[in-house]
């Protein structure tokens, strides 16, 4: 029972970072029926943009002798990231999506991956091979609740990802560019017509989900403190993958898809031997699709063709 | 403004001008008439390449045209140019423009004898061609091999994404299975390997049977190709994209658990008998029989079910029938292209046939062009010359690359040669009549 609850507590802070990247690849698949491909690369930028931003805090907090507490750091961190990366997702769509809105989708999946190569490679050329270590904003500490050990690290990060997903969903429900959204994913060739802005909509969803990877990506490296240029990939495409079961376009989906790849890899890992993780992971969720092919709480769609 | 676009207009107008001052005088050229120059140039470079070299400065016939001598060293980019000019450029062009007239004599006598005979002829004279032009160094021999092999990855690829119009992921999947499923017949057969036991059978024999092998691990490539196939019945595009991608990851996977075939450690020893005549006389078959089948019936069967799936079934199209034979056959030519790619290289590991081969196959589909033969064979070549040549560039090269392809995607978003339609006979066609028409 231990175990099992200790199982949980590690699969929620993995499946919250996979939300979190879903919801980036959910609402811009939701809204212009593409996939971001360089999404997972996102996630790399916003981690590298939250250490530069810790570290230039830490070293302004030590020369003003400005005495902040940790969490606040973080929260400074986060935030800031989120700003800067949604820049990053903003030049990515006027790049590679705003010319081809037009042309096959498979051709803006093939831009969207070359952007993710050479944001790695850039990230490679310019500050070399050498791996960075996150500084650690908050000092661990252990909890033991009946057995399980929870950190004050784990608590944080699945906090923070639920009150993004709320502030998110908050968004797209109340706000007006929120509807504005919807609309368009409702239906984006006649929204338009209405006097709906489509670049900016577009522009808006790119820079909310590098926001939302950019926070995973502060996140992540707050629980394994280690950057690499190559740490998106993997994530993303399982984020994606996530993104896919949750269903077409649903935020409600993605966020619920996420954890239950977290559920699925960490329980995978801890029955089975950790190499065939993999393996078992995908193959439940090819099942899944066989028997859901819309993804969980995705509306049945007739195929409609774009190429 | 408007002197600007004047002197733009006035730039096309001499460009355009220039262009056909350029290739005005070959317009008459067959193709056997650039293959007598190819043929002229690759004998040159063989008998006094490496004299001309040294006369020019260079330590060595360059590998690939000097691309890399000039971004390593770029005071030898005069003498790369020079040496370039005097063995390539200047001998193709001489030849072809002083044997335009008998070779397109040569060339109507042999498609009014027998079109067959042509065709062999022609295709001979390309094998001729290259293994001159491989016979330098080593160096070329393996990147010739490597490209053609990725000619037949592209064009399979190109059968499932291209003609048919789906965004399947699985290919490094496929062509893992045919390494695979080629490697251990091979070296399980014919090699004594400390995986996989002593031979079982002499070694001469395996040459002989190294078709057997490659078809054995098309035949395997295919099979695993019926788990993604039978999704596609129901769900397309993106939700066929993630099942296709699950399924690559899944062989990826199964194959690191695999010990009998040395698991993460990878399959070595493969015997050494992909050589250049081989790998030549797959990729021909190859782009023989898929070019055949994207222009039968089912081919265009394939064109009708990107273009409406309904519409393809009110007009009894059987569906079902044309993705599974779509998928299963361009698994099966990935499948043979993997075990002739892990021959070459005499090494698989799971490790290679992961995101990154994902990205480099898709990059030489979509940059060569979607539904066309031609778009594949430009796509493997360009991208693979690129990838080689860029190669001083060091991690330079993948800023390089994908920039390339955004710019292509962005002016052609469907590749430079895209929906075209590969006929070689015609190709190979006289340009002019011995009487002098057109």
């Amino acid at each position: 029972m231990e175990f099992f609850l200790q199982m949980v507590v590690n699969a929620l802070q993995l499946g919250s970072f996979y939300a979190l990247i879903a919801l980036g690849y959910s609402m811009v698949y939701g809204v212009l029926l593409l996939f971001n491909f360089a999404h997972g690369d996102v996630f790399m930028v916003g981690a590298y943009i939250g250490f530069f931003i810790a570290t230039a805090l830490l070293a302004l907090f030590a020369f003003t002798s400005l005495v902040l507490p940790g969490w606040l750091v973080l929260v400074l961190t986060i935030l800031a990231a989120m700003f800067v990366t949604s820049f990053v997702g903003i030049t990515i769509e006027r790049i590679g999506y705003r010319p081809l809105r037009n042309a096959p989708r498979a051709s803006a999946a093939i831009t969207g991956l070359m952007i993710g190569i050479i944001l790695e490679t850039g990230n490679l050329a310019l500050l070399g091979a050498e791996r960075f270590a996150f500084p650690s904003l908050i000092e661990t500490a252990t909890y033991q609740i009946g057995g399980v050990l929870i950190t004050n690290k784990k608590i944080m990060i699945v906090l923070v990802a639920l009150l993004l997903m709320l502030a998110l969903h908050q968004f797209v429900q109340r706000t007006k560019w929120g509807m504005a959204m919807r609309a368009t994913a409702y239906d984006f060739v006649v929204v338009p017509l209405m006097g709906v802005p489509l670049n900016n909509i577009a522009a808006l969803t790119f820079a909310l989900g590098a926001g939302l990877a950019a926070a995973a990506g502060v996140l992540f490296s707050l629980a394994y403190p280690v950057l690499d240029p190559y740490m998106g990939i993997t994530f993303g495409w399982k984020a994606f993958v996530a993104a896919i079961l949750g269903g077409r376009g649903s935020i409600l989906g993605a966020a619920i898809a996420g954890f239950m790849l977290g559920f699925i890899e960490i329980f995978v890992a801890a029955f089975f031997p950790s190499t065939l993780r993999d393996l078992i992971a995908y193959s439940i969720i090819l099942v899944i699709l066989v028997f859901r092919p819309h993804g969980l709480f995705g509306e049945a769609y007739t195929a409609q063709l774009r190429l | 403004m408007a002197a600007i676009s004047e002197t733009i207009s006035t730039n096309r107008e001499r460009l355009s001008q220039l262009k056909t001052m350029v290739s005005e005088p070959f317009v008459m050229v067959p193709i056997l008439g650039w293959f007598f120059g190819a043929l002229v140039a690759v004998l040159l470079e063989q008998f006094i390449g490496l004299s001309l070299a040294r006369a020019v400065g260079l330590a060595r016939i360059p590998a690939l045209f000097g691309v890399v001598i000039a971004l390593e060293k770029p005071v030898l980019i005069p003498s790369v140019i020079l040496y370039d000019l005097l063995i390539y450029v200047l001998p193709i062009a001489l030849v072809a423009r002083l044997t335009a007239s008998p070779s397109n004599w040569v060339a109507d006598r042999l498609f009014n004898f027998r079109s067959w005979v042509s065709v062999l002829l022609h295709i001979a004279l390309m094998y001729l061609i290259l293994h001159i032009w491989t016979d330098v160094s080593d160096y070329r021999l393996l990147v010739a091999r490597l490209i053609l092999v990725a000619v037949i990855i592209t064009l399979s690829l190109n059968v499932i994404n291209g003609y048919m119009g789906e965004f399947s992921c699985s290919h490094p999947g496929f062509i893992a299975l045919g390494a695979y499923g080629a490697s251990v017949f091979t070296v399980g057969l014919f090699v004594n390997d400390n995986i996989l036991g002593s031979a079982l059978l002499p070694e001469t024999l395996g040459r002989f049977m190294f078709p057997i092998g490659l078809i054995l691990g098309g035949v395997i490539a295919s099979l695993g190709a019926i788990l993604v196939a039978i999704p596609s019945f129901n769900t397309r595009g993106d939700y066929l994209a993630i099942i296709s991608l699950a399924f690559m990851f899944m062989v990826k996977s199964l194959f690191e658990n695999l010990e009998v075939v040395g698991g993460p450690r990878g399959l070595g020893g493969q015997p050494d008998w992909a050589g250049l005549p081989t790998v030549f006389i797959w990729t021909i078959l190859g782009v023989w029989i898929m070019n055949n089948f994207v222009r039968s019936t089912l081919g265009k069967a394939l064109n009708a079910v990107r273009d409406g799936e309904t519409a393809a079934d009110a007009m009894t199209v059987n569906t079902r029938r044309t993705k599974f034979t779509a998928f299963l056959f361009g698994a099966f030519w990935a499948g043979v292209a993997g075990g002739l790619f892990a021959h070459v290289i005499r090494y698989v590991n799971p490790g290679t046939f992961g995101l990154q081969m994902l990205a480099e196959v898709l990059a030489m589909v979509y940059f060569g062009g979607l539904n066309s033969v031609q778009g594949s064979i430009v796509g493997a070549l360009s991208i693979n010359l690129l990838g080689e040549a860029l190669r001083p560039l060091d991690i330079y090269k993948w800023l390089v690359i994908p920039l390339l392809l955004i710019v292509v995607m962005i002016t052609r978003p469907t590749g430079l040669l895209s929906f075209t339609e590969f006929d070689f006979t015609k190709t190979i066609k006289p340009k002019q009549n011995p009487e002098g028409e057109v």
